[in-house]
């Protein structure tokens, strides 16, 4: 029998999100919308109980269920930054939810946890099937999230988009796992691994080009979910018409997945065909930078130019990625946590502006915050220089351990065109600045809710982006752990 | 190509495809052959009460039809999960047999939501 | 004989049926030759020994996804001929990536090498025509070995569920609906009182 009871208590976290997703939604169809604030601390805490599960975990490697699904320390250190991108995320949402109009269902923190679920599949995934289940459950459930303020349009052209594109890049995924399955034999990571090793090293001395063309396929549907350009259409559009809270969870958490699962295949299964993928993750990780610094210059919309902002971001981690050193995913794992500390302080400022009752989404409706809210002026600043990477804030130092990995590989090209883009992006993040110290006040000032769950949030990133300088030591350890439980 | 056992299983309903067609394609025919036709322009045109058509023949379906039929399509796949198990339940045991119980579960979950949300309710 | 000559017809009605699907003007008629599409489809299924697919290729897509299309094709007023007008004008970029996509295959068709290792990766080897059917091979492994696969699926189906009640369900006001439980709750006494009526007088 391939089926253990025993194994069940490994997945615990996962079986008890599942199960405290099925008892909300019943919970939620009897007692309706107004139990949408209670639901959403439920999922909150079950998010904080799951990362306790994690780190209760053993974390040394073991293959269950059939060998569809992987426990390591490499999973583990993921899961607890998904799980606690994920409380961050209901966190951003409390608020905002329950004043825009159509958008306070009970469904939303459901749909999130199941997200989550999905999420941590993916991380967990052995197997290209149960990779394309947790991708599945996962972008289900973002694809209704951004369309579910049904009386926006925008809110539902990005569903639509964003349902259109994730579903082909779906469809390349199984399309690409036919082509593996058929030159290897296997779903199974280690299994393909192995043939692709023995495939390299067999007569011809080279991968077969259908092997390498579902390769790519593979990647492609990786990437897209990443949002690394080429494969980035979509994410202005949905960042854009979603509402700020989907925006907030968007930029925040799935992507930490997909690179999760992304290092996973390329050092798993894909490990033999290093000098093939190489050659892709170098030219997305360059094309996302170009795009992330130049498209972004001429954004008014905040959230456009955020989505520009995560796009050039992706592609500076994945720079770490590329050089397939342990000291570049290191300084993936480190750049990552960085990010999403940096981005759920900036949406936490951004949810909390409303002008006239309506959430503030253009640039030029910050003009002179600083006369009237010096301290949000403030904050806004310090999260954007940090984006921008200048010193002492963190943000520098998430691309200084990637710059400095790039080098220590001999990949300086790479490093200088980061170098070169990250000088460009940094005027948007100084024209932002610009606009809120020294142009004049528009017409109508801008209120900021009152929310302590934003505040905390704000502070919270504030104090890390601020004091990363001082105790950069817990993140570096943690880079390390988590990638070591990979490597070896 | 699978074995001839298996194949020739399927031999009559190859046999009763070419016979529908066939008969289908002989009715078109003879219709065509044996009817009189003599078409003109006011025999042709859409005859409405004595007017011209108004407007488009199709008008628009209410949105409720699409949901009831993606339900109808959940239901489905999941009825499809049924049969599999149904033929091989003395093979799989217990595990197979409570994953299916979990697998109902879930939906049954699902379907309490709909009835709640009232979904199957038609206005 | 018949094996081929089937194959040909199944492979050659689904090729013109799936140009049809693209090429026709009227969307309900694309959708009537999209389901001519999945029953070949279906044959060529059965043909491969695959009959479990075959079937459910039938029931699900013919039987419920086509009639989804259907309906979307009718709720959707849209002017299909005006949406159509800038189509070709994509026309040389379809062709080439179309071609680019051809060349590929015939590429991978003349490098045509796997694993050596591959038999080795099998796992559940099933002869096909032995006297397990297809349904049961499948059932011996869904619901036990790929039991994560399985119930994930559920998860999916329930995230599809609450998906498209909460997209497109919505309470219209002023609509009397039916309420089962108060009819069956009302009692004579709720609706009519019984009053003496004395002779001779009014009431």
């Amino acid at each position: 029998m391939s089926f253990d009871i025993a194994s069940l208590t490994l997945i615990l976290p996962e079986l008890f999100m599942a199960s405290a997703g099925l008892l909300l939604v019943v919970f939620g169809a009897f007692l309706g919308n107004k139990s949408l604030a209670s639901i959403s601390w439920v999922s909150f805490w079950v998010f904080l109980a799951a990362i306790f599960m994690v780190l209760a975990a053993d974390w040394s490697p073991v293959t269950i269920m059939n060998d569809m699904l992987i426990l390591d320390g490499f999973g583990a250190g993921f899961k607890i930054m998904v799980l606690a991108g994920m409380m961050a995320s209901v966190l951003l949402s409390l608020n905002f939810v329950i004043t825009q109009d159509g958008l306070g269902r009970f469904e939303y923190p459901i749909l999130m946890l199941l997200a989550g679920l999905g999420m941590l599949i993916m991380i967990m995934s052995n197997n290209l099937l149960t990779v394309y289940m947790g991708l599945e459950l996962q972008s289900l459930s973002l694809y209704v999230l951004a369309a579910l303020q049904t009386k926006s349009l925008k809110s539902s052209e990005a569903g639509i988009k964003y349902f259109v594109l994730g579903a082909l890049a779906s469809g390349m995924f199984l399309f690409g796992t036919s082509f593996v399955y058929g030159y290897t034999g296997s779903i199974e990571f280690q299994a393909i691994g192995s043939s692709v090793t023995a495939l390299a090293s067999g007569e011809a001395q080279a991968l077969p080009a259908g092997f390498i063309l579902g390769m790519v396929f593979v990647l492609i549907a990786i990437v897209f979910k990443i949002s690394a350009a080429p494969f980035h259409m979509w994410t202005p559009d949905v960042y854009q018409g979603a509402p700020t809270s989907v925006t907030a969870f968007f930029a925040l958490v799935p992507k930490v997945a997909a690179i999760a699962l992304l290092i996973r295949l390329l050092h798993v299964p894909f490990a033999a065909a290093v000098d093939e993928w190489q050659q892709i993750i170098w030219f997305v990780s360059a094309a996302s930078m170009i795009v992330g610094a130049f498209a972004a210059l001429v954004q008014d919309n905040i959230k456009r130019l955020l989505a520009y902002s995560s796009i050039g971001h992706m592609g500076y981690a994945l720079i770490g990625i590329v050089l397939a050193t342990s000291y570049g995913l290191e300084a993936v794992v480190a750049y990552l946590v960085i990010y999403m500390f940096m981005t759920a302080g900036t949406f936490a400022v951004i949810l909390m502006m409303r002008k006239e009752d309506v959430p503030v989404t253009s640039i030029r409706d910050l003009a002179g915050l600083s006369s009237y809210q010096p301290a949000m002026a403030y904050a806004l600043a310090i999260l954007m220089f940090s984006m921008a990477g200048i010193p002492p804030l963190a943000g520098f130092f998430g691309k200084l351990y990637i710059f400095k990995a790039a080098i220590e590989a001999d990949f300086v090209i790479l490093a200088v065109l980061g170098v070169l883009t990250s000088v460009v992006a940094a005027y948007y993040y100084l024209r932002i600045i610009k606009v809120m110290f020294f142009d004049e006040v528009a017409n109508e000032e801008i209120v900021f809710v009152k929310s302590k769950s934003l505040r905390v949030l704000t502070w919270g990133s504030l104090v890390f982006v601020v004091g990363f300088i001082l105790m950069p030591s817990p993140v570096l350890d943690f880079a390390q752990s988590v990638i070591s439980g990979l490597l070896g | 190509m699978a074995s001839s056992a298996l194949l020739s299983e399927y031999l009559p309903i190859l046999i009763f495809i070419f016979v529908a067609g066939g008969m289908s394609a002989l009715m078109i025919v003879a219709s065509l052959i044996v009817g009189k036709q003599n078409p003109d322009q006011d025999k042709l045109s859409a005859y409405e009460c004595g007017f011209d058509a108004f407007d488009d023949t199709r008008g628009k379906f209410d949105v409720r039809f699409y949901l009831v039929a993606i339900l109808f399509i959940i239901f489905d796949l999941e009825v499809a999960f049924l049969f599999p198990w149904a033929v091989s339940l003395g093979a799989i045991g217990l595990v197979g047999f409570w994953s299916m119980v979990a697998f109902l579960g879930v939906l049954t979950i699902g379907f309490i939501y709909e009835w709640k949300k009232g979904a199957l309710d038609w206005e | 004989m018949i094996l081929a000559l089937s194959f040909y017809l199944f492979a050659a009605v689904l090729v013109v049926s799936s140009v049809m699907v693209i090429s026709a003007r009227n969307p309900v008629h694309s959708v009537l030759f999209l389901i001519l599409g999945f029953f070949n489809a279906a044959g060529l299924m059965v043909l491969l020994g695959a009959e479990f697919i075959a079937f459910i290729l039938v029931i699900v897509y013919v039987g419920a996804v086509a009639v989804l299309f259907l309906f979307v094709v009718m709720m959707l007023d849209v002017d299909f001929t005006s949406l159509r007008k800038g189509a070709m004008q994509y026309l040389p970029l379809g062709a080439v990536i179309g071609g680019v996509l051809l060349f590929e295959l015939i590429t991978i068709f003349g490098a045509w090498t796997f694993a050596p290792t591959i038999q080795d990766n099998i796992v559940n080897e099933i002869a096909i025509g032995d006297s397990v059917t297809n349904a049961e091979a499948l059932g011996r492994l869904i619901y036990t070995d790929y039991i994560v696969a399985f119930q994930l699926a559920g998860l999916i189906l329930l995230v599809a569920m609450m998906g498209a009640i909460v997209l497109t369900l919505r309470k219209r006001a002023g609509v009397r609906s039916q309420k089962v439980a108060e009819q069956f709750a009302r009692k004579p006494s709720d609706a009519m009182e019984i009053k003496k009526v004395t002779s001779g007088t009014a009431l």
